[in-house]
Formats: C-alpha cells, structure tokens, sequence
C-alpha cells in the first residue's frame, strides 16, 4: 500500500491525541486552570491535527460531512462518529477543569470510553479489509490501542503505566511482524484464485494492460521502501518503545521526559509507515507484484 | 445507502470468454468512449501524449502466460472490469452512501456527487475495479453501461454494455445471471464459468468461462526436416572474406 504521508501522520497524532484524552478523562492527571488548558491544547492540536491531516487525501473534502451517515456498515463512518462525538464531550469536561476547577466525572469516563472507541474504530478501517491480508488480523486493533495508550500515558506523564503499555506494545509489533509476514501467502489468495488458471500450468503475468502506471498500482504497490524493512523494524522498535522505556526508568528529568517523547513519536511515524509501505494488496497479483 | 440489498432476483453481468478473447482492447477503447461522454463525470488522462501517460479506465486487459508441467506455453488474454459482486465489499466501506447496489438488477453504482474520494472502496475491492479519478476526485467503475442497457432512445441491438456491443471476437457476454434459463447462464454452466478470488467471499455475479484444452498439434510438414538449411558457410572468395574479418579485432565470430 502506498504509505501516504497524510494517513501516517493522521494515525499516529490522532492515535496519541485520543490516548491523551483518555487519561484525562479517566482521571489519571486532574489539572486545573492554565495546566489544564495546556494539557487539552496538546491533546486536542494532536487529536484535531491528525483528523485534518486525514482529510488531505479526499478527492472532495468539502463533503466530508457525509460520511457521518452510514454508520451502519462502515467503519469509517464509524470513526468519524466517534472522534467529533468524543472532541465534544471532551470539550465540556476540559471546560470544567479549565474555568471551573471542577471534575465532572461521569463526563471523563464517557469521553475516555468515546477516546476508545475512536481508536479502535480507526483500527477497524485497516483490519477489516481482507483484500490486505496483513492488516486483516485482530493484533491490528490491539496494536492501535495499546500504541495510543501508552503514547498518551507517555504525553500525560503515567510512568508506570507508559512503561507497561509499551512493553506490551512492543511485543505485539514484533508478533504482528512475524505474523504478518506469512500471512499473505497463508491467506488462500493466489496468482490461480486471481485468474482461475492454475489447472491449466504455472500462470504468470505476461503483458500489463497498459505501458505506463495507473491509479491502482500507484496505490497498491508499493516495492521501493520495503528493501530496508528489517532495518527500518529495528529503528522503530529502539525510537517507538525500547529507549522511551529507558528513559524511564533512569531517574527522572524533564529532559529525558521530552526525550522519551520525541523518541516515541518518531518510532511511531516509522511503525505507521511500515504498516502501509509493507501492506500487499491482493490486486497486485494481477499485475505479477506484490 | 451502503447496506446491501439481500441476493437480488436479477443479476445482470458479463460473461468473459478466456477461449475467445484475442487480446486486442477493443473492449477498452469502446468502454473508455462511452462512459468518458456519458454516466458521471469524463475519464480523465494525465499526461496522454507525455513521457509519462496514465489514466482512468473501468475495464483493463491483462495478459497471462501459462506454462503447462508439459508442452507449450499458452497466452491468455483477461479482460478485467467490475465483476458486480453479490457480497460487495465496495459498497459497505463506503462512509457516505456513495456507493450503491441496485435492487432491481444488482448492479454496483457510485452516486458521484455523494462520494468524497477518500478511496476506500477501491482498498476493499480485491480486483482493482474501482479507479479514483485524477482529476475530478471521485471514484469511477464500470456501470455495466446502466445508461445504454435501458436506454430506449437506442436502437434494440446497442442496448448492451459498449464492451459487449464492440467485441470482434464475440468473447463478451451480457445477461441475467440470476436466471437459470438465461443464455449466460447455460453458457457459464456448459463451460464450466468460474468466479475471481472466490476465497474472497464477494460472490462475483460476471463469471469467466476457461481456455479450451489446446489440441495436440501435429506434424505439419513430414518432409521439412529434411530439408538443407539455406545459410551456409561462404566458399571460395566469400568464405576467405568471412574469416578474414572475423580475424580482425572486435569481427563477429
């Protein structure tokens, strides 16, 4: 899949956004006033931000208020739902940190169940899309859940928790990398399921329908990037979740706060742009790639 | 609305003859005419006449070689357009009801001015059917030419989808795969039709009807092994020549 700059940074701000809400909400850090009034303007710059960012690869964003609409069967639907419905309650609740100094709890635990539901709903636009047999697993939703929480514990200064969420993390990608590697091949999609002329002999693809490219390879294969995977895994895994948690543990220091921070953030964006780049769709199969 | 009907009692489709297609993308060429001037907006190219050119089409023709355990290779020419899924996972994504499945026959549309291109019913089509236009930003896909098959201001023989109506070969066949008497029908159960990635669960209405096993080919002319191979090596004059210059540095072997 074509790792477009707009989603990758859609998922990951969005993704720390909403887990940054979700500590809020629950209660972990209660701030009040102007400390208050920060924490939201980071959580809701990265929440909002990567919405924003998500609406650059529309074709027509000027409609994208349709897409409220079919809910029913769309996941996409689904998360935008979600997000304006959790941005919403979350707003109130900030409001009565930030002017009121008070804590409307049922309003926190509501807007943190929404911050949820937007995260996972986000998952569910990639895990249930069969045509990518490597997105098409449950450690999709459990690695975008686990990611924002424990980024958002990290943001919102949960130690312990950050340290426990993103060792689980971490183990998850690497079990979703091993896992996913073969999963194309185990998927039951093939060059004869593709052309139904297996029975016959080898099939392969002789002449591509056309001399130039076109929007379906463009946005389905994606060869280049994938020559430095393995390395590309081990700076996501050291940058997304091994130094934070080391910059952790040592004594604490702001610094090494802000450190973890920017360590994560740049591990993620790298974790996001494996997820799409290293993504085959079975379409390629028509063209004789992957 | 992006729910699917339930299994519609008409299904109209194509039946795509591997036997027959010759591989010449007239197919291509009448559908990118029709639909470029009629349904929705045109189909746009980026760059036709640059070093670079691509564009939009809803039917694409690729090519296979198939390579038996013995004998010869065989080319398979595979034309490839939306096959109308009956468990369409095109229409379901869609967020904004854009897309669409007909109950009365069960063809997959796109209401343009509903659709905000965000390109997600093309990543859940395993077949590539849906292309999203360059240039006006919308998704575009085969309609199974809606606006020919019922249009009365045709005449009778045009009302089939332009793939159909242009095919030379007669390798493209249109009709009501939902019922059983149907011509496409009879012909998909005498052919032994089969559907694209069934393991994908989408329950594709057009089906493909296989090559036909190729005949043995017999020795065409007994007498051609026999006969002398008509270059030699020169004699005399041009036989010195030739080793000559190919004594000389860089002269062919």
């Amino acid at each position: 899949m074509h790792p477009a700059p707009s989603v990758i940074i859609f998922t990951t701000f969005s993704g720390l956004g909403f887990g940054l809400l979700f500590w809020l909400g629950v209660g972990a850090l209660v701030p009040g006033g102007l400390s208050a009034f920060i924490w939201f303007t980071i959580a809701y710059v990265a929440a909002v931000g990567g919405l924003l960012a998500s609406t650059f690869h529309l074709g027509h964003p000027e409609r994208a208020i349709k897409a409220f609409s079919q809910w029913q069967t769309s996941w996409l639907s689904r998360e935008g739902i979600a997000a304006v419905a959790t941005l919403l309650i979350m707003a109130f609740y900030g409001a009565g940190l930030v002017f009121g100094g008070t804590r409307f709890a049922a309003l926190g635990w509501l807007g943190a169940v929404g911050a949820l539901t937007t995260i996972f709903t986000t998952a569910m636009i990639y895990a249930q899309l069969r045509t990518v047999p490597r997105w098409h697993h449950w450690t999709t939703p459990a690695l975008f859940l686990t990611l924002s929480l424990g980024g958002g514990a990290l943001l919102g200064g949960q130690v312990s928790e950050t340290i426990g969420l993103l060792a689980l993390a971490g183990g998850l990608q690497l079990y979703a990398w091993a896992m996913g590697d073969k999963r194309f091949q185990r998927s039951g999609t093939d060059m004869d399921t593709a052309t139904g002329l297996g029975h016959i002999g080898k099939v392969r693809a002789f002449e591509p329908p056309h001399t130039g490219t076109n929007y379906l390879m463009r946005e389905f294969i994606h060869v280049v990037g994938r020559r430095h995977a393995v390395q590309l895994r081990a700076i996501a895994l050291g940058l997304g979740f091994v130094l934070p948690v080391v910059l952790l543990l040592l004594p604490f220091s702001h610094i090494f706060a802000v450190f973890a921070v920017f360590s994560h953030i740049a591990g993620v964006l790298v974790v996001r742009w494996l997820f799409f780049a290293q993504a085959e769709h079975v379409v390629g199969l028509y063209y004789g790639k992957r | 609305m992006t729910q699917l009907p339930g299994p519609t009692a008409k299904k109209l489709g194509l039946v795509i003859d591997l036997d027959t297609c010759v591989g010449c993308h007239a197919c291509v060429i009448s559908c990118k005419a029709w639909n470029t001037e009629n349904y929705g907006v045109p189909l746009s190219d980026q760059e036709p006449y640059g070093a670079d050119p691509s564009g939009t089409f809803l039917n694409r023709v690729h090519s296979y070689e198939v390579q038996p355990a013995q004998g010869t290779a065989q080319l398979v020419h595979f034309p490839k357009s939306c096959l109308h899924c009956e468990d369409a996972p095109c229409v379901t994504v869609c967020p904004t009801g854009a897309s669409y499945k007909r109950v009365e026959d069960g063809i997959v549309l796109v209401n343009e001015s509903d659709c905000i291109g965000c390109g997600l019913c093309a990543w859940a089509c395993p077949y590539g059917a849906r292309e999203l236009d360059a240039k006006e930003g919308v998704m575009k896909k085969c309609t199974l030419c809606v606006d020919r098959i019922y249009n009365e201001n045709l005449p009778e023989e045009d009302r089939e989808p332009a793939c159909v109506r242009t095919c030379p070969s007669g390798a493209r066949h249109f009709g009501d795969l939902g019922d059983a008497d149907s011509d496409v029908s009879k012909l998909v159960a005498e052919r032994g039709g089969f559907d694209l990635m069934p393991e994908q669960g989408t329950k594709p209405v057009n089906k493909y009807l296989p090559p036909r096993p190729k005949d043995a080919e017999p020795q065409i002319d007994i007498l051609a092994p026999f006969l002398e191979p008509i270059a030699q090596d020169g004699k005399g004059f041009v036989g010195w020549l030739d080793k000559a210059l190919s004594a000389l540095p860089g002269g062919a072997k």
